[in-house]
C-alpha cells in the first residue's frame, strides 16, 4: 500500500478521491523539451486543465480535496485538453475571479463600499462599478443592502474586487438587490446544482409558485415570493432539498400544492 | 465528526479560512490554531501540550500558502475518555479537516501502542492497560508513504522497542485509512 500510490487518472473518474492520492497521466510520444519545433508543421498540443481539488505535482496530479473525480474530454477553448477537478461538498467560500455572488454591504468608506462575501476578507466595491454610474450620479447603496457582483480581482495575495457590470459596461443582471424577500445560507454543492442546467428542483418550484431567485456562488440564496408564508415554505424546501432524495422532494411538493 | 476507538469520543469542529486578528497574521501561509477542551474542568498544561501536538501535525499536512493572512481554528471536545485520547483526537482533527475541504497533502492517523511490563505490544490501550504499562508511546503517521510526522512517549522504552512500537504501527494505520476511505465513500454516495 505504501508503494502502489500512482492511480491512471482515467480509472478513478467519478470514484471518490482522497488527498493524498496522486493520479498518473497518460504520457505524451511528442514530449520532448530539448527539440526545438521549427515551421507551420507544428500540431499544438492540448493543454490539461488542473481543476479545484487538484495540484500538479512531479508523477501527475496530487489530490488535495476528497471528493468525486471529474473529466471533461479534449474539446475546444481554454481547456483543449481536457479538464479534471474534484467534486467537493464545502459550506466556506473562497473567492474565485468571476464568480458571481451576492455580498452584504458593511461599511461605506469614501468611495468605495465592503462587502462580507462569507469568505476569509471583506471584497471592496466601487461607486463607479455599477451601469450608469458616473461622479455626479451616484448609485443609492446604504449600509445592509444586498447587492449581486462578480469578483473582478479574486486570489490569495490581494483583497477581493467586485465590480456590477461585465466587460461591455451593462449590468446583465448585476446591481442592488430590491427590498423585502429572504436571504439564507446554504452549501456550496447544493448551490452547484441548482445552477446546472435544467434543474428539475427550480422546475418544481415554479409549478408550485411564482417566485424570484437570485443564487450566490458563496452559498447564499435570495428568495421573494407574493406573500411571506409562501416565501418562508421556498426557503424551507431549499434548505431540505440537500438531504432530501427526489421522490422525498416531490412527495413534500404534492402535498403542498394540495393543501 | 467523532470517531471513537472503544469507548474514547472526541467531536471536531473546523473552522475557516476565516478572518484573523492582526498580531497573530502571518504574512504567507495559514494560522492555524488547535483548541482542546477536556470532558470537565478547565483546560491546563497537559490539554495545551497536546494542543501544541496536535497543531504540529496539522500544519505538516495542510496548504496553509494558498490561504495566506487567514485562520483556520479547530476545536475538539473531549466527550468521553478511555484510553488512546491522543490518538483519538488526531483521528478527529483529520476527519475535521477533510470533511471541511480545507486543502491536504496528505491524510493523517493517530495510532497508540502501550508496551506492558513483560514487553508485549498492546495496540489502542484502555485506561486500566495505559496506567499499567511501562510505556504509552503515539504515533501520528500519514497516508502518502507511512512516515512518521509526530511521536511521544510516557515512559522508557529501549530504541529496539520503539522500532517495533513504529512498525506495528504503520501496519495499524492501514486499517484507519480504510475506515476514512469507506466513511468518505458513504457520504458521496447519498449525493
Amino acid at each position: 500500500m505504501a508503494t502502489g500510490r500512482g492511480a491512471a487518472a482515467e480509472a478513478c473518474v467519478g470514484q471518490v478521491v482522497l488527498p493524498g492520492d496522486v493520479l498518473l497521466l497518460p504520457a505524451h510520444p511528442d514530449e520532448d523539451g530539448e527539440r526545438l519545433r521549427l515551421g507551420a508543421g507544428v500540431a499544438p498540443r492540448g493543454r490539461l486543465l488542473c481543476g479545484p481539488g487538484l495540484r500538479r505535482c512531479v508523477a501527475g496530479l496530487l489530490v488535495t480535496k476528497c471528493g468525486l473525480l471529474r473529466h471533461r474530454p479534449a474539446g475546444d477553448g481554454a481547456a483543449a485538453g481536457g479538464a479534471y477537478w474534484v467534486d467537493s461538498q464545502q459550506k466556506r467560500y473562497v473567492p474565485v475571479k468571476g464568480d458571481h455572488v451576492i455580498g452584504i454591504v458593511t461599511a461605506k468608506a469614501g468611495d468605495l463600499f465592503k462587502l462580507d462575501v462569507g469568505g476569509s476578507e471583506q471584497a471592496s466595491l466601487s461607486y463607479l462599478a455599477f451601469e450608469g454610474a458616473t461622479k455626479r450620479n451616484r448609485p443609492n447603496v446604504q449600509v445592509g443592502d444586498l447587492i449581486y457582483g462578480q469578483f473582478l480581482v479574486a486570489n490569495k495575495d490581494m483583497e477581493p474586487e467586485m465590480v456590477c457590470i461585465d466587460s461591455s459596461g451593462r449590468s446583465s443582471g448585476m446591481g442592488i438587490i430590491g427590498q423585502d424577500g429572504f436571504l439564507f445560507k446554504v452549501s456550496l454543492g447544493l448551490i452547484r446544482k441548482l445552477l446546472a442546467p435544467k434543474c428539475e428542483i427550480i422546475q418544481e418550484l415554479s409549478q408550485l409558485y411564482p417566485f424570484e431567485l437570485v443564487l450566490g456562488m458563496n452559498g447564499r440564496i435570495w428568495v421573494k415570493a407574493k406573500t411571506v408564508q409562501q416565501t418562508l415554505i421556498i426557503v424551507n424546501i431549499l434548505e431540505a432539498c440537500e438531504y432530501m432524495t427526489a421522490e422525498q422532494r416531490k412527495q413534500a411538493l404534492a402535498k403542498l400544492s394540495g393543501n | 465528526s467523532s470517531p471513537s476507538p472503544g469507548d474514547t469520543s472526541v467531536l471536531a469542529g473546523l473552522y475557516g479560512p476565516a478572518e484573523v486578528k492582526g498580531s497573530k497574521e502571518l504574512p504567507d501561509r495559514a494560522a492555524l490554531e488547535v483548541l482542546l477542551r477536556p470532558k470537565v474542568g478547565l483546560p491546563g498544561v497537559i490539554e495545551h501540550s497536546r494542543e501544541q501536538l496536535l497543531r504540529q501535525t496539522c500544519e505538516a499536512v495542510v496548504l496553509g500558502t494558498l490561504h495566506p493572512r487567514t485562520a483556520i481554528t479547530l476545536v475538539l471536545q473531549v466527550l468521553s475518555d478511555a484510553g488512546s485520547l491522543l490518538a483519538c483526537c488526531l483521528n478527529a482533527a483529520c476527519m475535521g479537516l477533510l470533511d471541511a475541504g480545507l486543502p491536504l497533502s496528505s491524510l493523517f492517523c493517530g495510532v497508540t501502542c502501550a508496551l506492558d511490563p513483560n514487553g508485549a505490544i498492546v495496540l489502542d490501550p484502555t485506561t486500566r492497560q495505559e496506567q499499567e504499562a511501562r510505556a504509552v508511546l503515539t504515533f501520528a503517521i500519514d497516508s502518502a508513504e507511512r512516515k512518521v510526522l509526530m511521536a511521544t512517549t510516557k515512559g522508557s522504552c529501549s530504541v529496539e522497542e520503539m522500532q517495533q512500537c513504529l512498525a506495528a504501527a504503520q501496519r495499524a494505520a492501514d486499517t484507519i485509512f480504510q475506515f476514512y476511505r469507506d466513511s468518505v465513500r458513504r457520504r458521496y454516495s447519498k449525493s
